[in-house]
């Protein structure tokens, strides 16, 4: 079902290749929608690697010095 | 963004948006951005204490994205005025591009993210004072002041003169004097500098109905308190190397820069007739963006790179 975007609650009681309820996404949209994922993820992956180094950072060299050892 | 609801029959409601990256990114004003970075960057240079690099950096980009949002809140609530215009119809949400939900929804998020996480990174201050600017552009100038009075960007400028007080409060926890220096170079270069191209484009604000100096004044005033404007900024500039903060090399810059600006202005109060009217205004719009670029990226340049390479030298051959 790769391109289509909106089911009804019947979809999967259908046989492959009837009529499929919704509509297929055009090549623009589905373009356009996969480059905005992608952003996003980007920037989710950013704030995720940003957030750790700032608490490395905050923390200080203090992070590495474990009392006994 | 509009949703598909199982129906069969394609509608304008059920297609869904075609907005790129590049469109949420326009939202940003990436060029009053990147003039926010850098004046921001000033204000933390200007700090006594010296600045965490990693720290800086983020809260850098939290006041980047801060600012941002608050231009993706303006593109928002202005689409109408800007759909009339030529210099704004191009923009992502009067063009289409951008559903006008997807921009304030784009606007609220960043805005919401880059306070907490200036707070989280450096210090409440600082994210307070960033949610007051972003609060103040958006609902202060761009839903009241913009579309009711002719001293829109007097006031207004504020905004666009609080990053350097907010890049300051992130290294320091505090406001000094010398952030305020800053954000007055910043708050008196904006009506010379808005009015030179509100000249030029003074029909097409009239069109929209928002109330600028040259169509809500007359061009006449307007020439004249830009000019009045240029000569308080003059000696504002030089401020920083007056007070200690800059080296003579930023002062020598700022004297010139604020001789440049007061000439240009001069130059729009005698030339009015519509062809060199136009270019003078143009002139004084150009140079007035080289003058502040010039005044902070000097003030950074000889606070960073310069400083380094001092103390570089120092641990080398002291």
């Amino acid at each position: 079902m790769e391109g289509s975007f909106a089911v009804n609650d019947k979809q999967g009681d259908q046989p492959q290749g009837a009529h499929e309820p919704g509509r297929r996404l055009t090549p623009e949209e589905a373009k356009s929608r996969r480059s905005r994922n992608v952003a996003i993820a980007i920037g989710i992956c950013f704030l995720i690697v940003l957030f750790y180094v700032v608490t490395i950072a905050k923390l200080g060299v203090g992070v590495v010095v474990r009392p006994g050892i | 963004m509009s949703f598909v609801t199982g129906q069969n029959d394609f509608t304008d409601q059920a297609r869904l948006s075609l907005a790129e990256p590049r469109d949420f990114f326009a939202l940003l004003k990436p060029r009053v951005m990147s003039l926010v970075v850098l004046t921001a960057l000033a204000g933390m240079m200007v700090s006594p204490a010296p600045a965490h690099p990693v720290l800086a950096f983020a809260s850098l980009l939290a006041i980047a994205v801060g600012a941002g949002a608050s231009g993706a809140l303006n593109m928002w609530y202005d689409a109408d005025i800007d759909a009339l215009m030529t210099r704004t119809k191009t923009r992502p949400v009067p063009s289409g591009r951008v559903a006008a939900g997807e921009a304030l929804s784009f606007g609220l998020v960043l805005s919401v993210l880059s306070v907490l996480t200036l707070g989280v990174v450096s210090n409440w201050l600082a994210a307070s004072l960033l949610a007051f600017t972003i609060f103040f552009y958006a609902v202060v100038y761009t839903m009241w002041l913009k579309r009711w009075t002719p001293q829109n960007i007097v006031i207004g400028g504020a905004a666009g003169a609080f990053p350097p007080v907010v890049g300051y409060a992130a290294v320091t926890g505090s406001v000094s004097i010398e952030s305020l220096v800053l954000f007055a170079i910043i708050f008196i270069w904006t009506p010379p500098h808005f009015w030179a191209l509100a000249l030029v484009k003074s029909d097409e604000y009239a069109r929209a109905g928002v109330p600028m100096m040259p169509n809500a004044k007359g061009e006449r005033r307007t020439r004249i308190e830009i000019l009045v404007y240029s000569i308080l900024l003059a000696p504002v500039g030089v401020l920083p190397w007056a007070m200690g903060f800059a080296s003579i090399v930023y002062g020598v810059i700022a004297m010139a820069g604020g001789a440049g600006m007061i000439w240009y202005a001069w130059r729009v109060l005698r030339d009015t007739d519509d062809a060199s009217a136009r270019k003078a205004s143009m002139s004084l719009f150009g140079f007035s963006i080289l003058y502040l670029f010039a005044l902070f990226l000097t003030i950074v340049a000889e606070n960073g790179p310069a400083q380094m390479l001092v103390r570089a030298f120092g641990a080398v051959f002291g």
